[in-house]
C-alpha cells in the first residue's frame, strides 16, 4: 500500500529528470549528471552531518559528564561547529622541519576518500542507492582498512615518536579487528545470499525479521569490532593522550587536524548506518515505511547508533592496549568463528532442505539461547585469564630473543 | 572495450599501475616504495573494474592494498637497520636478471595469447557467486591445499615468535 500522490520527498521530480535525460541525450551523458547529482546529494549530507555531529558529540557527552557543552555561539550553541572550523581554518600552518615532507599532507586528504565513499553504497530508501555494488559488503571493509593506512602514513610522515606509536597502535589494531569484523559480516551475507547492502534490506524486509534477532552474536561482536577501528574512546589507544600525547596526528594542527577530526565523525555516522543496514533493516520499519520517507527512518536509525557511540564514548575509560589486543584475538575471534559456523549451518538446513520460513523464528531462538551460553563461556575464561597478567614489567632483555645476524652479513647493521 | 570512457579510463589505470610500479624500484625511502606499490595495487584494481570483474577488483584493494601491504609496513617498521634506506643489496644483479626472465615470461604469454578468444569464454555477470562455485567445486583441490599452506604458516609463525622458556599455558 503507497500513497496515492507522490509527494517531493519521493525524489520524483530526480526520476522524470532522469527518464527526460536518458530519452533526449546521447549515450552516457545521463549516467554522468545522475552520478553527480548523486555525489553532491551525499557530499551535502556528509558535510551537514559532520557539522551537526559535532555539535551533538560535544552536548550529549557534556550532558553525560554533567557539564553545559558548548552552548555559547547561536542557539544552544549549535553554531559552535562552524566557529570551530572558522578557528581552524585561521590557525597558521605548522610543519615540522624532520617531517617527510613529501607525505605530510598527505593523510588528512587521504583519510576523507573512504569515510565519504562508504556512503555510496547505502541503500537510502527503495531505488534510492547511489551504486548498488554487488559487493557491497566486501567493498565496506576494504574501504575500512584503507583508512588505517592513511592513518598509519600521517603517525609516519610525522616523524615524532608518539605519532609512530599511534600509527603502529592503529595498525595492529586495525589488522586484529578487521579479523573478527570479516567474520560477523560474513552471517549476513550467508542469510541474504548476497552481498550487495540493498538485497540484504530486501531480505529483511521480505521476511519481516531484522537479522540482528537472526544474529545477536555477530551484531554484538561488529559493534564492538567497529568502535575499536572508529578509534573511538573505549579503544582510541592510537591517540590515548595520557600515554602517547595525540597519537597520529600529534604534528597536525589547525584545519589538518580540523579534518581527521571530522573523519572521524562521518566514519561513527557510517558505521552507524552500516549497522543500521545490515542489521537493523535498513530503510524497512515493519511497514511504516510505507507511511514516511524511508530515508527518514535510514537516517533516523543511524543517528540512533551514532547516539550509542556516543553514550559509548562518554562513559566508558579507555581499555589498555594488551587488553584491547588480547580481547580481539582471545575472544571476538573464537566467538565469531564459532558463530559463523552455526549461522552456515543453519543456512544451509534452511536452503538445501527447502524448510518452511517459519523455521526463522527457530533460528531466532536457538540463537539467543547459544549466544547467551557462549557469552557466559567467554566471559568466565576471559576473566580467569586477567587474573594471571604479568605482575612485573617485563623487558626485552628477560625474554629470550633470537641472535640478531653478524655485521656485514647481507641482513647485519 | 569500445567506448571512450572506458579506453580513456584504461590508459589512465595503466599509466598509474606502470608508473607507480617503477617508482616502487626507483625510490629510496622503503616507506615511499609500500606506498608507491599501495597505488599500483590500485591501480590494477580499477583495470579489474574496467573489465567488470568487480569482485576481483574490490579483494585486491582488501587484500593487498590492505591487508598485504599493512604487513610490509609491519615488517619495515620492526626491522632497525631497514627502516629508511632502500640501500643497495649484493645480489641486485642476479635479481634483476630473475625480474627480467619473469617479465618476458609474461609479455611472451600476454602476445601469444588469443585474447579475443579467451574474453569470450568468461562472460558472466554476478562474478561473486561464479567464483564461490568455481573454488568449491572444479578447483576444491588448489583450494584446499591453499589453506592448508597459509595454516602451516600460521603455525610456523607462532613457533617462530614463542618464548623459549615459556610452558604449556604459562
Amino acid at each position: 500500500m503507497t500513497l496515492p500522490v507522490a509527494a517531493w520527498y519521493d525524489f520524483d521530480p530526480l526520476r522524470e529528470l532522469y527518464d527526460w535525460l536518458r530519452d533526449h541525450t546521447a549515450g552516457e551523458v545521463v549516467y554522468v549528471v545522475a552520478a553527480v547529482v548523486g555525489a553532491v546529494g551525499i557530499l551535502t549530507f556528509v558535510g551537514l552531518g559532520a557539522l551537526v555531529n559535532v555539535w551533538l558529540e560535544r552536548r550529549i557527552i557534556g550532558r553525560i559528564q554533567v557539564r553545559r557543552g558548548p552552548n555559547r555561539v547561536g542557539p544552544f550553541g549549535a553554531l559552535q561547529p562552524v566557529a570551530d572550523a572558522i578557528k581552524l581554518i585561521q590557525k597558521e600552518v605548522l610543519q615540522p622541519r624532520v617531517s617527510d615532507s613529501k607525505l605530510f599532507n598527505l593523510p588528512p586528504i587521504l583519510v576523507f576518500i573512504p569515510a565519504m565513499l562508504t556512503f555510496a553504497v547505502f541503500a537510502w530508501a527503495p531505488d534510492l542507492v547511489y551504486a548498488d555494488l554487488n559487493v557491497g559488503v566486501l567493498y565496506l571493509l576494504a574501504l575500512s582498512s584503507i583508512t588505517s593506512l592513511a592513518i598509519f602514513v600521517a603517525g609516519w610522515s610525522s616523524n615524532n615518536k608518539y605519532a609512530l606509536l599511534g600509527a603502529m597502535r592503529v595498525i595492529a589494531m586495525a589488522i586484529s579487528y578487521e579479523v573478527p569484523m570479516v567474520l560477523t559480516l560474513l552471517a549476513p551475507v550467508l542469510f541474504a545470499g548476497t552481498m550487495s547492502i540493498s538485497g540484504i534490506v530486501d531480505f529483511q524486509r521480505h521476511y519481516d525479521v531484522w537479522l540482528a534477532f537472526l544474529l545477536p552474536v555477530p551484531v554484538l561482536v561488529y559493534a564492538i569490532a567497529a568502535t575499536a577501528e572508529l578509534n573511538r574512546t573505549p579503544a582510541d589507544i592510537a591517540e590515548a593522550e595520557s600515554e602517547i600525547v595525540a597519537g597520529y596526528h600529534t604534528e597536525y594542527s589547525g584545519m589538518k587536524f580540523g579534518l581527521f577530526y571530522a573523519v572521524e565523525l562521518i566514519n561513527s555516522l557510517a558505521v552507524s548506518g552500516i549497522m543500521a543496514s545490515l542489521f537493523f533493516g535498513g530503510y524497512s520499519l515493519y511497514g511504516i515505511d510505507e507511511y514516511v520517507p524511508p530515508w527518514t527512518i535510514f537516517i533516523g536509525k543511524m543517528y540512533y547508533f551514532y547516539l550509542g557511540l556516543i553514550w559509548l564514548r562518554g562513559t566508558l575509560p579507555r581499555l589498555r592496549i594488551d587488553q584491547l589486543m588480547a580481547f580481539a584475538w582471545k575472544m571476538l575471534v573464537p566467538l565469531a568463528l564459532i558463530n559463523i559456523a552455526v549461522v552456515a549451518l543453519e543456512v544451509l538446513l534452511w536452503r538445501e532442505l527447502e524448510l518452511d520460513d517459519a523455521v526463522l523464528a527457530a533460528y531466532v531462538g536457538v540463537n539467543f539461547v547459544l549466544g547467551g551460553l557462549l557469552l557466559a563461556v567467554f566471559f568466565r575464561m576471559l576473566t580467569r585469564g586477567y587474573y594471571r597478567l604479568p605482575t612485573r614489567v617485563r623487558l626485552v632483555h628477560d625474554v629470550s630473543v633470537p641472535s640478531l645476524p653478524a655485521p656485514g652479513s647481507a641482513f647485519g647493521p | 572495450m569500445d567506448e571512450p570512457a572506458v579506453i580513456v579510463a584504461f590508459w589512465v589505470l595503466a599509466a598509474l599501475t606502470l608508473g607507480s610500479a617503477l617508482m616502487v624500484a626507483v625510490v629510496r625511502d622503503l616507506i615511499h616504495a609500500v606506498l608507491f606499490l599501495i597505488l599500483s595495487f590500485v591501480g590494477v584494481a580499477g583495470l579489474y573494474i574496467t573489465l567488470s570483474a568487480d569482485f576481483v577488483a574490490v579483494v585486491q584493494v582488501l587484500i593487498y592494498a590492505g591487508a598485504v601491504s599493512v604487513l610490509m609496513l609491519f615488517a619495515i617498521l620492526l626491522t632497525p637497520s631497514s627502516a629508511r634506506d632502500n640501500a643497495p643489496v649484493p645480489y641486485s644483479a642476479p635479481l634483476s636478471a630473475l625480474a627480467g626472465l619473469i617479465g618476458a615470461v609474461i609479455i611472451f604469454v600476454a602476445i601469444q595469447t588469443d585474447w579475443a578468444k579467451a574474453g569470450d569464454e568468461g562472460r558472466f555477470q554476478a562474478t561473486a557467486a561464479e567464483i564461490g562455485r568455481a573454488l568449491l567445486d572444479p578447483f576444491v583441490l588448489p583450494f584446499e591445499v591453499a589453506s592448508v599452506l597459509l595454516v602451516i604458516a600460521m603455525v610456523g609463525a607462532i613457533v617462530l615468535v614463542r618464548p623459549a622458556g615459556e610452558e604449556e599455558g604459562a
